[in-house]
């Protein structure tokens, strides 16, 4: 991977997070920076992969059947944030569980990358990601505190209704190795950026191993999950911005008055 | 019980359960069997970890059927190299004397220490610092001694340094048995061809060990403190770790010395280590966002929420604690979200911009209460002015278009302060009061 030089790294790095620029194609938003745009696909190896996900769990009371011991079902997983299918970038997950439990550390090694058991307590999992070794080679950890009982305590428990955590987050890879990027190119559980301009891979052979259906579209559990939507938290956060760049606006101008009075008070209060 | 009912047979009567409860309490106090119970309570009341002699054991000993004398006879040992005769108590079951060896021959182990002939030396043996003879009085030595250096060192006729015997006699066995050997990879995995003798790293061992042995209590707190120091620098410098590229080596070469050289070189140590750390913080203030984005680049894979974090780090890093507090309060009173919900590029992007407008702000907020009350003492021609109190009656004013009182400055601080200061604070307030009149007035013609 060979290090374009620093300053002009500097200059494109102003642009890239002051603004959204590269996105998925899932997302439609107004995108008036396409200059910039222009200007960072003409960089080489300046390519960043992210891998939208969510994490969390789900947890059925047991109602009738529940016990002193195992009161809930509950499963933990990790999943594609749009459902799609992850295994292309996602090798295994290993789910680190509380040491009371049998074999308290659960390999997962096939999507869907969930793990579901039984019991009454809420601890924190450790869940590893660990990528295929062209993807990278250090696997990645998440925190994840198990929830069994609803937030408020005065919502009775029902065995109808789970208990939904999840956690949306991106897995960020700021420089993709050519066989990760020719991969996924295309791939809908991949945010590859438009690559630069001469740059093509071919399109890659059908993975034999993808023949079973890795995506969770059609997990039982879908009804539950959540739809993450930024658009909302991006409209929010506009409408903050505005108000705050207003303020400062005015304080600025309230700035300049004071100094003008100063100025003007100054030759008087000579002493 | 069901069983019974059904069979008719009568129930057992109701006296069983009780005694049944009664036996174990009395087991349990009367635990001694066969010891008295004065004796039991010596061992601390409780029954020993280990089974002790049952006490059945003690008090009936069957007559065994064999006839058991005890006798004093001679015996000899195959350990010993003269044909001495000693003599002892020997346990003799039904006048048949016991057979073997004396019981403790075979424990006799010695080292065997390599043998060359005069042929195999001249050819392999031979060394500049070392004659024959010298050679072979250390391996008679070795052999008399079982290869216990500090005494053979302690008898060798010329003075050598233990390390030089040792190092003479390994290499000597490594040699011999290279020789010897059939092919090379026969031997390949004997310890002394795979890890051979290293004189100089032995030397430096020692005096090492002897240097951290005898450290006084107060060289090793200084130990500690710098092992502290450095690790906290070495964490500082993980960030900065894309422009600070060049110093790592050479601050991390000088480390390991620290365990060696303690006396002189801590104090010169610690002073050098902190002298490129200096420097780091200050270039850190200047290179700003591009090394965040360097450092995080810099790692094979990470989270956007940890990208975040860092980047929001980095931005508020010339904040203190206290204007950090705010920026989230404001975040808070705003109805956003301390940490995004939706993670993506562009909304981490957004929040960044997001807080360091909010920084802006705040920042220029103290900007105008200073002018203000710098105007204000200004047009008294006092010197005195009371910054806390005067600019939240300001700012309370005019802040109420969006946030309540949030925005003011110190505002927990302000809304703590005020039951206090009523009673001073009003006597003394009345002098600037005028002056405040003419800010206002223009404040809320701006509005």
């Amino acid at each position: 991977m060979t290090n374009s030089s620093s300053p002009k790294k500097n200059e494109q790095d102003q642009p890239e997070t002051s603004g959204p620029v590269l996105k998925s194609l899932k997302t439609k938003l107004s995108k008036p920076e396409d200059a910039e745009k222009k200007i960072l696909s003409k960089k080489f190896k300046d390519v960043e992969i992210s891998v939208p996900i969510v994490y969390g769990n789900i947890a059925f009371w047991l109602g009738k059947k529940a016990n002193e011991y195992q009161s809930h079902k509950w499963t933990v997983y990790v999943r594609g944030a749009t459902n799609e299918d992850t295994r292309r970038v996602i090798k295994k997950v290993v789910f680190q569980l509380h040491s009371s439990f049998n074999n308290p550390t659960r390999v997962v090694e096939s999507p869907p990358f969930e793990l579901s058991e039984q019991g009454w307590g809420e601890f924190e999992i450790a869940i590893t990601l660990h990528f295929h070794s062209d993807v990278c080679e250090k696997p990645l950890s998440l925190y994840h505190q198990l929830k069994l009982y609803p937030e408020d305590e005065s919502t009775s428990l029902s065995i109808k209704k789970p208990v939904v955590v999840e956690s949306y987050d991106e897995i960020v890879f700021p420089e993709p190795s050519e066989s990760f990027l020719a991969r996924v190119q295309n791939h809908p559980a991949v945010n590859v950026p438009r690559l630069p301009v001469g740059l093509t891979f071919p399109t890659p052979v059908e993975d034999p191993s993808e023949r079973k259906r890795g995506d969770t579209k059609d997990h039982p559990l879908s009804q539950w999950f959540t739809n993450f939507s930024e658009a909302d938290e991006l409209l929010q956060l506009a409408a903050a911005r505005q108000q705050v760049q207003t303020h400062i606006a005015k304080l600025r101008r309230q700035i300049t008055v004071i100094e003008g009075q100063q100025q003007q008070l100054k030759p008087s209060s000579d002493q | 019980m069901d069983a019974k009912d059904i069979l008719g047979l009568p129930k057992t009567p109701l006296s069983v359960p009780p005694e049944k409860k009664s036996q174990p309490k009395k087991d349990s106090q009367r635990k001694p069997d066969g010891i008295s119970r004065e004796v039991y309570a010596l061992t601390g009341g409780l029954a020993p970890l280990m089974p002790s002699i049952d006490s059945s054991y003690l008090k009936k000993r069957p007559p065994s059927d064999e006839k058991i004398t005890w006798q004093w006879l001679p015996f000899t040992n195959s350990a010993r190299k003269d044909t001495l005769q000693l003599y002892h108590w020997v346990r003799v079951v039904n006048g048949v004397p016991p057979t073997g060896d004396y019981s403790f021959a075979k424990y006799n182990k010695s080292i065997e220490v390599t043998k060359y002939t005069d042929e195999e030396y001249a050819k392999h043996l031979t060394d500049p610092s070392w004659t024959k003879q010298e050679t072979d009085q250390l391996f008679d030595l070795c052999e008399q001694f079982d290869l216990r250096f500090v005494i053979i060192a302690d008898r060798f006729p010329s003075s050598r340094t233990m390390e030089e015997l040792k190092d003479r006699y390994y290499s000597v066995c490594r040699s011999i048995l290279l020789a010897r050997a059939s092919s090379p990879a026969d031997v390949s995995g004997h310890p002394l061809v795979k890890e051979n003798y290293n004189a100089s790293q032995e030397k430096e061992r020692k005096r090492a060990l002897s240097m951290v042995l005898s450290q006084t209590k107060q060289q090793e707190k200084k130990d500690a403190e710098v092992l502290a120091e450095a690790k906290k620098i070495a964490e500082s410098r993980m960030a900065a770790k894309g422009v600070e590229e060049s110093v790592m080596p050479a601050t991390e070469n000088e480390f390991p010395e620290t365990t060696i050289d303690h006396n002189d070189t801590l104090v010169s140590l610690s002073n050098v280590r902190l002298a490129p750390v200096a420097a780091p913080p200050s270039t850190l203030v200047i290179a700003d966002t591009s090394s965040t984005l360097a450092s995080l680049r810099m790692l094979p894979v990470y989270l956007r929420t940890y990208a975040l974090e860092q980047m929001v780090q980095q931005a508020s890093s010339s904040a203190g604690l206290r204007t950090i507090k705010r920026v989230e309060q404001t975040l808070q009173d705003l109805g956003i979200n301390l940490k995004p919900r939706v993670p993506t590029k562009a909304v981490c992007a957004e929040h960044l911009e997001l807080r360091k407008e909010i920084l802006t702000l705040l920042n220029l907020q103290k900007q105008l209460q200073y002018k203000e009350a710098e105007g204000s003492s200004l047009r008294e021609g006092t010197t005195y002015s009371e910054m806390p109190g005067t600019p939240k009656r300001q700012v309370r004013d005019h802040d109420r278009t969006f946030i309540p009182d949030a925005m003011s400055f110190g505002g927990e601080r302000g809304g703590r302060k005020d039951p206090k200061r009523k009673g001073p604070g009003r006597v003394s307030e009345t002098p600037s009061s005028p002056a405040n009149k003419r800010p206002r007035k223009m404040k809320a013609s701006d509005l």
